[in-house]
């Protein structure tokens, strides 16, 4: 499958997440952020770092980058949208996931191996994993406190949509311990953490992040 | 010109850790009996145009769609008395 990753200013992933692409089975393609174009990908990933320096609010100027345009009508039509850690962020100012990301409760950047729980293996970014399975992927930032009201929180829970929970310790004061959410199509993933870091054993701290980038295919022959 | 200020606030409800950063440092520095501090953020946005309803309605827009994120935060529009340029020009006499 094509894969697009969305390079903006200031992004830092988009390579990391190309390469976890490519290794994942798939071809990367890349996208830039002042294209309205797809370039026909089969799916899309937002990646970490800065998008605009994170002025204003991160994620809020990127989210009326013409690029986006794009990725908002083919999430409605379903396309596969995985966003990571800053592209989580730019998925809740697209509206296209609930909630919002707000600075650390500790007020302090976070970067270490976080061990998660999948909670939602039926997205089509989880389906390799098993419910309920433990993985340990890098986690890195300064505002990845997720946080909605409780109304959607509860929702959220009922339907199944907590997609990945932090185990051991909330490392950003991260409502319900949530580190990822899907939309309720289960097309579009935003996710604080980095598997996209976690794809490789000789680099980071295991192989726990594949799963994100084998999915799609797992899916399509399930 | 019409000059307009929108005050953006995080919601009462939603952790605010720079309000409490700053409500750390202020009794360190001596200032004693502070009970809350909430840090939010100031734009001050000038239009062509005398103001009107019309601009008042582009900038609850413009505070709507880009200054704030409704999910975390609150807005309030008003209109100032003077453009900026009429404040330098008063400073200056």
């Amino acid at each position: 499958m094509k894969i697009g990753v969305v390079t903006f200013p200031g992004s830092l992933d988009d390579v990391d997440a190309a390469r976890a692409v490519t290794v994942g089975g798939h071809e990367a393609v890349a996208l830039w952020h002042a294209d309205a174009d797809l370039r026909g990908v089969d799916a899309v990933v937002l990646p970490g770092g800065f998008s605009y320096g994170d002025y204003l609010r991160c994620g809020a100027i990127s989210r009326f980058a013409p690029v986006m345009g794009e990725v908002v009508e083919a999430a409605g039509r379903g396309l596969p949208v995985l966003g990571i850690c800053n592209g989580f962020q730019i998925l809740c100012e697209s509206h296209l996931l609930p909630g919002a990301l707000i600075r650390n409760d500790h007020r302090k950047f976070v970067c270490r191996d976080q061990r998660l729980r999948i909670d939602n293996n039926r997205t089509a970014w989880t389906w390799a994993y098993a419910e309920g399975q433990e993985i340990v992927v890098p986690l890195k930032n300064g505002e990845g406190g997720y946080v909605a009201d409780e109304a959607t929180l509860d929702r959220l829970e009922g339907e199944g949509r907590v997609v990945a929970r932090y185990l051991e310790v909330n490392p950003n004061g991260s409502l319900r311990d949530i580190a990822g959410v899907t939309n309720e199509r289960g097309n579009v993933v935003g996710l604080m953490p980095h598997p996209e870091h976690a794809v490789e054993a000789f680099c980071g701290p295991g192989t726990d992040g594949l799963g994100f980038f084998t999915s799609l295919v797992e899916r399509a022959f399930a | 010109m019409a000059r307009f200020v929108v005050d953006v606030m995080p919601k009462r409800e939603i952790l605010d850790p720079q309000g409490k950063a700053v409500l750390g440092a202020l009794p360190r520095l001596g200032f004693e009996g502070v009970l809350d501090v909430r840090q939010g953020k100031r734009f001050e946005i000038e239009v062509e145009g005398e103001p009107s309803d019309d601009l008042l309605a582009q900038v609850r827009k413009m505070a709507e769609i880009l200054l704030s994120n409704p999910v975390i935060e609150d807005f309030e529009v008003h209109v100032e008395e003077h453009t900026v340029a009429e404040i330098a020009q008063e400073e200056g006499r």
